[in-house]
């Protein structure tokens, strides 16, 4: 018990000194998780919309891949991403494997689906109330996907919060795309790993609680925002 | 109406001449069937003249399949439904008004963008629809926390500014109190002394009689007369009308 405490007392003097392999640790990780969330965001946004839009043959099959591929494991993006990558794979000639970017096209892999399916969901179900008033006003589809987009505007931050816990909690397909290398694609959830196997518990811990705060942060902000949205928009 | 850039011309409409042509809507043999059940028709009329046209009925009678398929929302599924000379220019207000996520003021600017009215000119414009639907104090209050008077006020100061020709209205006043119910009889009057040609479903025969100058009456999912207002509300000619004067209960 005595130990735990003073492992404990350890990890926070780090966090409050300021740590600067900490420190940078925590903004590699913001980094990659954020441009990852907002490119998904950009792509997976229209993706959702249109679909939700358009009637097309295979609608049902892109409807049903996108929900399946919300649960996709990260270690198979990781693979897949890996495979890609690599030296011998068909992108291979960029060199991209153990960069930070690896890591931004594992985790768009794996936030993608989940922000085009919910937004998709959102959509629609906006579409169902709107739709005899779009065709009333004679909008065409093209027209209507950034009226709808705007008007599920709360609910789609909640779902890019949503995207962004799944992106910096996430560290099966960072390690295997990025390799954890010191100073260059280790993050939060990599160095956890790391430390811990090392037995350098005060930093695993310290990392832990940061990465703890911010997704209690994200999920506050979640709230906060869904609940504003309700009383102010009615 | 000739010019989207004058915002005054908003606020004098009384003394405007009604300047649109009228457009005469007609449905030849149209019927709508839905998963093998004909919920309307087969049924012809031509509507001339310049109106209000109130649609009269029971509930479930047909009266807004009748609307949605005069408005193009909705398409027959046999027979044609037609505009001489040509389709005009049209807006619909919902018995339930759909209003976007935003401020009052935006869902007038929304519908402006899509009527594809220059950037400059919308803002005038809306705040203009809003003084005249008495909404100038709640211009930045977002439309889905405002009453359901104000609602449809608000709908109605969005076709407003879509000029329509023809203005078709789903039982917009069957969720009012009479304050509200009032208002929006008073901005039909607007509408038709501005020359928007007035199509309107109601199931209150008073209501009917305050508005209209002809009406349509559907029964079962047919028109079963359609005659000049004063003669239906004395001497219906259909028996299905006689019983809906007298308050019978007919399907």
């Amino acid at each position: 018990m005595p130990q735990e405490t003073n492992v404990f007392f350890v990890a926070l003097s780090l966090l409050l000194s300021g740590d600067a392999a900490l420190m940078s640790i925590v903004a590699l990780s913001l980094k990659v998780s954020l441009i990852a969330v907002l490119a998904s965001a950009m792509l997976g946004f229209p993706l959702g919309a249109a679909v939700a839009l358009w009637r097309f043959p295979g609608r049902g099959a892109v409807v049903v891949a996108l929900n399946a591929l919300m649960g996709l494991p990260p270690v198979v993006a990781g693979l897949c991403v890996y495979l890609l990558l690599s030296r011998a794979g068909p992108l291979g000639e960029w060199g991209l494997l153990f960069t930070p970017t690896a890591m931004v096209i594992a985790q768009v892999v794996l936030v993608l689906p989940i922000l085009a399916a919910l937004s998709r969901q959102k959509v629609e179900e906006l579409l169902g109330e709107y739709r005899e008033q779009f065709v009333s006003l004679g909008m065409s589809r093209l027209r209507m996907m950034p009226t709808l987009l705007w008007d599920a505007r709360f609910a789609l931050l909640t779902v890019l919060l949503a995207g962004f816990g799944r992106a910096s909690a996430e560290v099966g397909a960072v390690m295997m795309v990025g390799g954890n290398i010191d100073g260059v694609t280790r993050v939060m959830t990599t160095a956890i790993v790391l430390e811990t196997s090392k037995g350098n518990l005060p930093l695993a811990l310290g990392l832990g609680i940061v990465l703890l705060t911010l997704v209690m942060l994200i999920n506050a902000a979640a709230y906060v925002i869904g609940e504003m949205a309700r009383r102010r928009m009615g | 109406m000739t010019s989207l850039s004058i915002p005054d011309a908003h606020t004098i409409p009384d003394a405007q001449v009604a300047s649109y042509q009228a457009a005469n809507l007609s449905f030849d043999a149209v019927s709508f069937y839905h998963q093998g059940k004909t919920l309307f028709g087969p049924c012809s009329f031509t509507l001339t003249g310049a109106g209000p046209t109130l649609v009269m009925g029971p509930n479930g009678a047909g009266k807004s399949l009748l609307l949605r398929l005069a408005h193009g929302l909705l398409s027959p599924t046999q027979g044609r439904v037609s505009w001489s000379p040509a389709r005009p220019r049209q807006a619909m207000v919902f018995q339930q008004p759909v209003l976007l996520r935003r401020s009052a003021i935006s869902n007038l600017t929304h519908a402006l963008a899509v009527n594809k009215t220059p950037r400059k000119a919308r803002k005038p414009l809306a705040e203009a629809a809003l003084a005249r639907f008495g909404l100038i104090a709640c211009t930045d209050t977002p439309a889905r926390v405002l009453s359901g008077g104000e609602q449809q006020r608000l709908a109605l100061a969005r076709a407003w500014v879509l000029e329509p020709e023809v203005l078709f209205l789903d039982e917009p006043t069957s969720a009012l109190d009479p304050a509200a119910i009032k208002a929006v009889e008073a901005a039909v009057h607007a509408f038709q002394r501005q020359g928007t040609r007035i199509v309107m479903t109601t199931h209150d025969v008073h209501q009917a009689k305050r508005l209209a100058s002809d009406v349509l009456f559907v029964a079962g999912g047919h028109v079963r007369e359609h005659t000049p207002a004063d003669m239906f509300f004395t001497a219906p000619a259909s028996k299905e009308a006689q019983a809906f004067l007298a308050g019978e209960l007919i399907e």
